[in-house]
């Protein structure tokens, strides 16, 4: 099957369950139809890993690419929607807006296509619109449940992120403006075209356009200090949302950084970008760390597990190298999984605990035996404890950066995981196993029908089974996979 | 370059231009009144018309001219008419509280200009270009962006957090039009329907907050914290 065919699906569907679902305007046929969107997603994306490991290819004369690193970033957003998609049955139906509910599966669906866009964009300038785009439609999803808090939170993602990301804007044009010195006025400014003429751009303009774009697509991935829209957006969208914005969003913003570091290391600057990147990286940890010790919100401890997470991610594409890189993407689908897991158990704890609040959630085992099984596990995984995928990535990247220039980070790196694996999972023994006199009697009320609770559960169990999966066994495919994103990314440039 | 090699009518004419939109932030900087921001940003975005139909004229990219008419139309009437229907519906025609008196604004964007004006020269010098009208761009560009951002800072209704962003989207626009003019026709049009886009977005939400949080300030948008 030719790559245009497998794209056009992926793309097609999400568009056709969006506008679906705001046609017919039934709660039931909505759900059913985005979640047949996000299976033909899925499976496309699937058959779309091998193709793309070809060689990159272009479409709709250059627009589009698909290549290997594209292609596993799809992966991961396709699996995000895919559990999101099978959890919102169940959860949405528990909010009681049936009359919104086609709205919010159209949006969901049309979410879900501007992230499948963003990776595939060759253009550079159209890539900045995709991401624009994702904020746009997110933001209604933030704000969907219309209470205070959640208007307040997508108030304060769309200010601060259109910013943010007006600054990558600007470094864009500094990067088209640095290209037409040697190749012309006008040219189209795809991340190959970037790439070839960086050996000769003006080292100046390339520095400065680099840290602009950093700051800008690092605002839209959650790195510290840009980070502050993460914790209330993902914490006042409903979990689905949640699970979505943390594990999806952030890669597609994440590629973008990848792409410009791959650009920056053809300049030849030397060591000042990479070791910027690592700063950040490891900034973002520390606030991570500081922020999980002390929260009093389930919804905004996973939020800030999401900057920590990502401050891995980027310290490990600062690390670079085949290991660095491999770790990093490892880290990547590791965490999409994760991360949707635990938005799911904190959905869960939430509707049968009737708060966020980490002290009213207690004796969770007896409450949700199943799902609190399986929460608990996501919590022992996402603090990068084996046998689960993410400390095989967390090690990797630990590896990759003591043989590198800035092996200083790998010992900052160790000391903040340490300290977030404390501090996240103190909160967890608190909530299942601590004695809490001023509310002993169980409030949970409310149970839901045996059909929503299946929703609400099978996908917890088709994240964490991969994750374990990937945490024993490091597939040799995935090796080579990770070797060919790696040549790329470094082969043409040295 | 084009912007290197120019006559000396055009190059004033473009100095005037630039400078003028840059004086048009500061207008905005230095008022309380809503209705003074809308008025210098439509003005602003008549001038960037202006300056697009100037680049066309002198460096001879046809395509320019409609990109002149279109920020006309979409800069120019469509997006100040649509923040004067939001302001309007909104009851407010002033900023009661800002964290930053007009008169000391003024001071800080100035100081922010300056830094703009090193940043630029620098980045100038590296390329010869020094003491061309490329130096005078970067030096507009950022500092419209950095006035963008300290109105986004000091100031709390949200017709003027929309504003802001407008500001650093004009700064970046009138940039872009005497950097690289010859960018690809379909990302400038691209970038104007996301503007537009932006704030219909914007918009909707303006009206969730007075509706559901009862307040435009964002002053009172503080019960997410830690």
């Amino acid at each position: 099957m030719s790559p245009a065919i497998v794209v056009a699906v992926a793309l097609l569907s999400p568009l056709a369950g969006a506008v679906g679902c705001q046609l017919i305007r039934s709660p039931r046929v909505a759900e059913y139809l985005n979640l047949a969107a996000s299976v033909i997603v899925f499976v496309a994306i699937l058959r779309l890993l091998p193709i793309a490991l070809h060689g990159p290819y272009t479409l709709l004369h250059g627009y589009l690419i698909v290549d290997p690193l594209g292609a596993w970033v799809l992966l991961s957003v396709a699996a995000v929607y895919l559990l999101a998609s099978l959890y919102s049955i169940g959860y949405m139906r528990t909010l009681h807006t049936p009359a919104r509910l086609h709205r919010f599966y159209a949006l969901f669906a049309g979410f879900a296509l501007t992230m499948l866009l963003g990776p595939l964009m060759n253009n550079i300038g159209v890539y900045w619109i995709a991401i624009e785009l994702t904020t746009l439609v997110s933001t209604f999803l933030v704000g969907f449940e219309k209470t205070r808090e959640s208007i307040e939170a997508a108030w304060k993602y769309i200010v601060v992120v259109s910013a943010g990301i007006s600054l990558a804007l600007l470094g864009i044009i500094l990067y088209y403006w640095g290209g037409s010195l040697i190749l012309g006025p006008t040219y189209a400014l795809t991340w190959g075209t970037l790439r070839s003429v960086a050996p000769h751009l003006n080292p100046t303009i390339a520095l400065t356009a680099f840290l602009l774009v950093f700051i800008g697509f690092g605002t839209k991935v959650g790195l510290a200090p840009m980070h502050t829209w993460l914790p209330d957006a993902h914490s006042e969208g409903p979990a689905p949302v949640s699970a979505m914005l943390s594990g999806a969003l952030l890669n597609t913003a994440m590629i973008g950084i990848v792409r410009f570091i791959q650009v920056i290391d053809a300049v030849r600057l030397g060591a000042l970008p990479q070791t910027v990147v690592v700063a950040i990286g490891a900034l973002s940890l520390a606030i991570a760390a500081l922020f999980i010790t002390r929260q009093t919100d389930i919804k905004r401890l996973m939020a800030y597990s999401s900057v920590e997470h990502m401050g891995v991610m980027t310290l490990g594409f600062g690390f670079g190298g085949p290991l660095g890189v491999a770790g990093a993407l490892y880290h990547m689908l590791n965490h999409s999984l994760n991360k949707s897991l635990m938005f799911f158990g904190s959905g869960n704890a939430m509707h049968a605990f009737r708060s966020k609040r980490l002290g009213r959630i207690h004796h969770v085992l007896s409450v949700m035996p199943i799902a609190g099984v399986l929460w608990l596990a996501g919590a022992v995984a996402i603090t990068g404890a084996p046998p689960f995928g993410l400390f095989l990535s967390e090690f990797t990247i630990l590896r990759a950066g003591l043989a590198g220039a800035n092996a200083w980070a790998v010992f900052v790196m160790l000391a903040l995981l340490v300290v977030i694996f404390i501090g996240f999972l103190n909160h967890f023994r608190a909530m299942y196993f601590g004695e809490n006199p001023q509310v002993a009697a169980a409030t949970s009320c409310g149970q839901p029908d045996a059909a929503d609770r299946f929703w609400r559960v099978l996908p917890m169990w088709l994240a964490l089974i991969p994750l374990l999966a990937m945490g024993l066994w490091w597939p040799s495919t995935l090796s080579h996979y990770f070797a060919v994103i790696a040549t790329q990314l470094s082969g043409d440039a040295r | 370059m084009f912007a290197a090699h120019l006559p000396p009518l055009a190059r004033s004419l473009f100095s005037l231009l630039t400078i003028t939109s840059l004086l048009l932030a500061f207008v905005m900087l230095g008022s309380r009144w809503l209705n003074a921001y809308l008025g210098a940003f439509a003005l602003q975005s008549w001038l960037i018309a202006v300056l697009s139909a100037a680049v066309a004229y002198y460096g001879g990219y046809p395509e320019l001219y409609g990109i002149a008419v279109l920020t006309a139309l979409f800069r120019g009437l469509l997006l100040p008419y649509l923040l004067l229907r939001i302001t309007r519906r909104l009851k407010v025609d002033r900023e009661l509280h800002e964290r930053l008196a007009p008169s000391s604004s003024l001071v800080v964007g100035g100081l922010l200009v300056v830094f703009a004006f090193v940043v630029s020269a620098h980045l100038g010098a590296t390329l010869g270009l020094t003491g061309t009208i490329a130096v005078l761009a970067l030096t507009t560009m950022l500092s419209m962006k950095l006035i963008g951002f300290l109105m986004l800072m000091v100031r709390s209704e949200v017709v003027s957090q929309i504003l802001g962003l407008l500001v650093i989207e004009n700064g970046i626009f009138l940039g872009s039009q005497i950097l690289v003019p010859g960018m690809p026709l379909l990302i400038e049009l691209v970038i104007l329907f996301d503007l537009l886009v932006v704030v219909a977005c914007l918009g909707v939400l303006v009206r969730y907050l007075t509706v559901h949080a009862g307040t435009t300030s964002t002053r009172d948008l503080t019960r997410l914290v830690g």
